[in-house]
């Protein structure tokens, strides 16, 4: 097929733009019109160039696996990456040593220097392959590069909001800003490398920068909370460096890419060794049971790295992986771990986030959960799991950076980011209520698109027979509405005489949050389709198969009836003026209401105020009961499955 | 196949309305001879309702009667899509969201009685919510599918191969149904501590409409009490039908005879007896399947 611009280019555009913008940005320290519209006009040329490359992917259907072109770029490439580890590891050991976390430079040395040490031994086999470019790399194309550059553009008005109100923090914007476009290059490579050592170069950049980010206001809170996403994510970095030298040592073939780690469809101990430990890494990265706190701890971070760590990036890199290693893990021990520990997750956080009243807390226990679900799916192994994998990915990046984005707007206007804060935002702020409401029907409300694919992910857990994992998600469905209707109720709250406040939204803030907003809806309509055109071509390839519709035929239209009542409902009451002759009065408060439905007149005739507080159920499901315990259980089936397989493998 | 589908919705629509106001009247006759007095007549509910529609509605703004509304179309569109032989898990989805639209009415008027009712439905939402999921997930390892079409056509009924979920649900109806002892979001009697806690704020017009859904989800209730008896044979609805008269005669039966619990217990007692009934039963098949 030849194009006006092959997918090459564009893939290598794509890995090595982002760095370079980022270093334009990061030299112009003042926030002024030219680096916004760097910001911007680099934020575009990301998405078109990667919505360009993964639609050509898309209809090219199969994979391309190819090596840069010729002997001295090679060279070149594998220079800049020893190159790149050795600095990283520097950074890592400098930052570690300035804050007197040594055991953070240790981890880091236990993963970095044995692969440095092994590139630099010049034994490593040469092998055709080097970046690939598939449905699912083009299916994270779109994940990364729509939202990621959205999430940037909604970075340039939210920053400059930030620093106005916390005075306190100095003003680095433009190294946050430059980390952002860092993270998203790193993000590229990963998804386009095929060699693994390629794989783990990009893995630690991504760590390293989140490590970054999260310090970014460097309050003494900040760097506790980015030292334990650096030491969690490097403890992920050894695990996939191990996974690294086990296949280069130990086994004869010297497999040193994941497209021929995949073709080892006879598992022997040593592969499924490998992959193990890459499902380890992943469990890190993916914040799951034992592994979340990282995640918790990065909600100090400004919002729009918190809205790109934990929807469209670092956190979908681990699912990514897994995701790629699915067909490894049908029957056999460590899928079913690693189903395991995701159901496990997907409850335990679902039931953790009802005590949460800060509104990016429940925001980070969804992530979790949903990531759960995720490696859950992924875990099972079979075409349905994968499926639904796939869907859940897509709708969770859209919704998710969506909520975050809309928060942190919220707190910028109101001074707070408390759900109880929020109470009557349908009136103080009605177009963020809007669009939160319509974010947050996203993540649990039939028919859009997360509770499609929670659907699909049921009867993939069902047909593999999973009873366990049946059952855990059931309850965590339960938890799941619970925890976001309340907080849908706290928006839809009227208050009568309450002031609308002033929605100082940014123009580059709504630039990202309204086509977000058009995404979920449009996605609801578009499933099918997307179904089609790119979760089964992914399906075809991870299983070398054709695979059937998971969810097909009547159930599409029903659901596709139920969407339009949705927006149907609103419209036909307005247009009937239902209600419009009913007499308006007052709420009931068993007295007498003072003027508003906030006060009432109590016994003494003296007016009360009157608050009304959600249920979070602290004593049940708060994080003192049900953290530790949830930590501890998942920690002893990550050991359990790490001891066993390579028990298995010696 | 196409036509029978429109009949059966057809009729779901027009009976629905009339089954659960009749189960209504004879619960309330059950009830009042059970505490030694006569009971209104049968068709009472639906004097009440013809009366209520009559009255001057009073609101407290406006969203409160668009939710309400969309809490009776997609209580009715729950139905329509069980009777018409869709899919299990899409009927319980989107009866979870019709019962979402009746709690964010009650959270819009920003009162006491009704924030309370609302919080207390989502807690049993949350309790029953599990079931219905496992509900679904039984009926397809045991029977084969998710599509209510096919499992009415089954050659026996679902209850021997699922009875533990027959329990299950049983006592979640009680939840569902919102009768004693877990009345915690609202009862019919409004002279206590939380008034009529989820539609303390509701009225005339609106409230109608509420009793009027709550009549198409009695029907659809008692439907899937039904679905564990039938089978291709035609005698079988006849069982179903007894069936459903049982576990209607126990729910009122316990309403009469239990006070109300506190929401943690009723939390605690419906996960637990899920667990215990509905898990333990969808093991065993699972076992026995394999």
């Amino acid at each position: 097929m030849h194009n006006l611009i092959s997918i090459y280019e564009t893939s290598g555009f794509l890995i090595i733009f982002p760095f370079i913008a980022a270093l334009l940005i990061f030299l112009q320290r003042k926030d002024n019109i030219l680096r916004r519209a760097t910001v911007i006009a680099s934020g575009f040329a990301i998405m078109a160039a990667s919505v360009y490359t993964a639609i050509l992917v898309l209809l090219g259907g199969g994979q391309t696996l190819y090596k840069p072109a010729s002997e001295e770029v090679m060279s070149l490439v594998e220079q800049t990456i020893l190159f790149g580890e050795a600095f990283l590891l520097i950074v890592v050991i400098i930052l570690s040593f300035r804050h007197r976390k040594y055991y953070c430079a240790l981890i880091g040395i236990l993963g970095t220097c044995p692969i440095m040490a092994m590139e630099l031994s010049g034994v490593v086999p040469e092998h055709a392959t080097y970046l690939r470019l598939d449905p699912l790399a083009a299916v994270m194309y779109l994940i990364a590069g729509v939202v990621g550059p959205l999430i940037c553009m909604y970075a340039v008005g939210y920053m400059s909001d930030y620093h106005h109100h916390h005075t306190n923090v100095q003003d680095r914007s433009n190294v946050f800003l430059a980390l952002l476009f860092i993270f998203l290059g790193g993000m590229f490579g990963l998804i386009t490398s095929d060699d693994l050592v390629w794989v783990f170069f990009f893995w630690e950049i991504t760590s390293v920068c989140s490590f970054l980010l999260i310090g970014y206001t460097r309050t003494k809170e900040a760097i506790g909370n980015s030292f334990r996403a650096l030491w969690m994510n490097l403890l992920g970095g050894v695990g996939f460096s191990a996974g690294i030298l086990a296949l280069f040592y130990l086994d004869p073939r010297q497999i040193m890419s994941l497209s021929e780690l995949m073709k080892q469809t006879d598992r022997a101990p040593v592969i499924m060794l490998a992959v193990t430990l890459f499902a380890f890494a992943s469990l890190t990265k993916s914040a799951q049971f034992p592994f979340s706190r990282w995640l918790l701890g990065a909600m100090v971070a400004p919002t729009p790295s918190s809205a790109l760590l934990h929807s469209a990036t670092m956190v979908k890199i681990g699912v990514y992986m897994l995701i790629r290693l699915s067909p490894m893990f049908t029957d056999t021990f460590t899928g079913v771990m690693i189903t395991v520990v995701g159901g496990f997750t997907f409850f335990a956080a679902s039931l953790l986030a009802i005590s949460q009243s800060d509104g990016k807390k429940v925001l980070a226990y969804s992530t979790i959960s949903n990531l759960g679900l995720i490696t859950a799916c992924a875990g099972t192994g079979t075409t349905e799991g994968v499926w639904a994998a796939v869907m859940l990915m897509l709708f969770h990046a859209v919704s998710k950076s969506l909520l975050f984005q809309t928060v942190g707007d919220i707190e910028n206007i109101m001074g707070s980011r408390d759900i109880e804060d929020m109470h009557g935002l349908v009136i103080k702020l009605p177009r963020l209520a809007l669009i939160m409401m319509i974010g947050i029907c996203g993540m649990f409300m039939a028919p859009f698109g997360m509770l499609v694919s929670k659907w699909a992910a049921l009867k993939a857990f069902v047909d593999s027979s999973s009873v366990w994992l049946v059952i855990f998600l059931v309850f965590g469905s339960g938890s799941t509405l619970f925890y976001w209707a309340k907080w849908l109720g706290k928006i839809c709250t009227v208050i009568h005489q309450s002031v609308n406040l002033d929605d100082s939204t940014h123009g580059s803030e709504l630039i990202s949050m309204v086509p977000l907003t058009g995404l979920i809806v449009v996605m609801c309509f578009a499933f099918p389709w997307m179904s089609n055109a790119m979760v089964q071509p992914v399906l075809n390839e991870t299983f070398n198969m054709n695979v059937p519709n998971v969810i097909g035929g009547a159930d599409v239209i029903i659901m596709m009836i139920m969407v339009t009542m949705i927006f149907l409902v609103p419209l036909g009451s307005r247009f009937l003026s239902v209600g419009a002759k009913d007499k308006m009065t007052m709420s009931y408060v068993a007295g007498v209401n003072a003027g508003d439905d906030r006060h009432y007149i109590d016994s003494f005739g003296k007016s009360r105020s009157l608050y009304l507080a959600n249920w979070y159920m602290e004593d049940y499901f708060g994080e003192k009961r049900l953290l530790v315990p949830s930590i501890m259980i998942s920690a002893v089936l990550v050991i359990l499955m790490v001891i066993i397989v390579i028990g298995g493998a010696f | 196949m196409a036509v029978s589908i429109v009949v059966r919705v057809i009729l779901y629509l027009l009976l629905g309305p009339v089954i659960g106001g009749l189960l209504e009247g004879i619960d309330r006759i059950i009830s009042a001879r059970m505490q030694g007095r006569q009971g209104p007549p049968l068709f009472q509910p639906f004097y009440d309702v013809y009366k209520l529609m009559h009255k001057q509605t009073i609101v407290v703004n406006s969203i409160q009667v668009l939710f309400i509304t969309a809490y009776l179309i997609f209580t009715i569109f729950t139905g329509a899509l069980f009777f018409g032989g869709g899919d299990m898990l899409l009927v319980f989805f989107s009866l979870s969201m019709s019962e979402v639209m009746l709690v964010l009415s009650a959270y819009s008027v920003n009162g006491p009685y009704s924030a309370m009712g609302a919080q207390r439905e989502l807690l049993q939402m949350m309790c029953y919510e599990p079931m219905m999921l496992l509900l679904a997930i039984g009926f397809y390892v045991a029977q084969g599918s998710f599509m209510v079409n096919d499992l009415i056509g089954a050659d026996r009924p679902a209850v021997i191969a699922l009875p533990g979920m027959l329990i299950g649900f049983a006592f979640v109806l009680i939840i569902k149904l919102r009768k004693s002892p877990f009345d915690l979001s609202t009862s019919h009697h409004a002279h206590q501590e939380m008034v009529k806690g989820l539609t303390t704020d509701i009225s005339g017009r609106d409230m109608g409409l509420v009793e009027l859904a709550e009549w198409y989800d009695a029907t659809l209730m008692m439907g899937i009490v039904g679905m564990f008896f039938v089978t291709r044979e035609p005698v079988s609805y006849l069982f179903a039908i007894l069936a459903c008269s049982v576990v209607f005669f126990l729910i009122t039966l316990i309403d009469n005879t239990h006070p109300r619990v506190k929401a943690m217990r009723m939390f605690g007692l419906a996960w637990g007896v899920i667990l215990v009934c509905a898990g333990t039963n969808l093991l065993i098949l699972n076992l026995i399947g394999k």
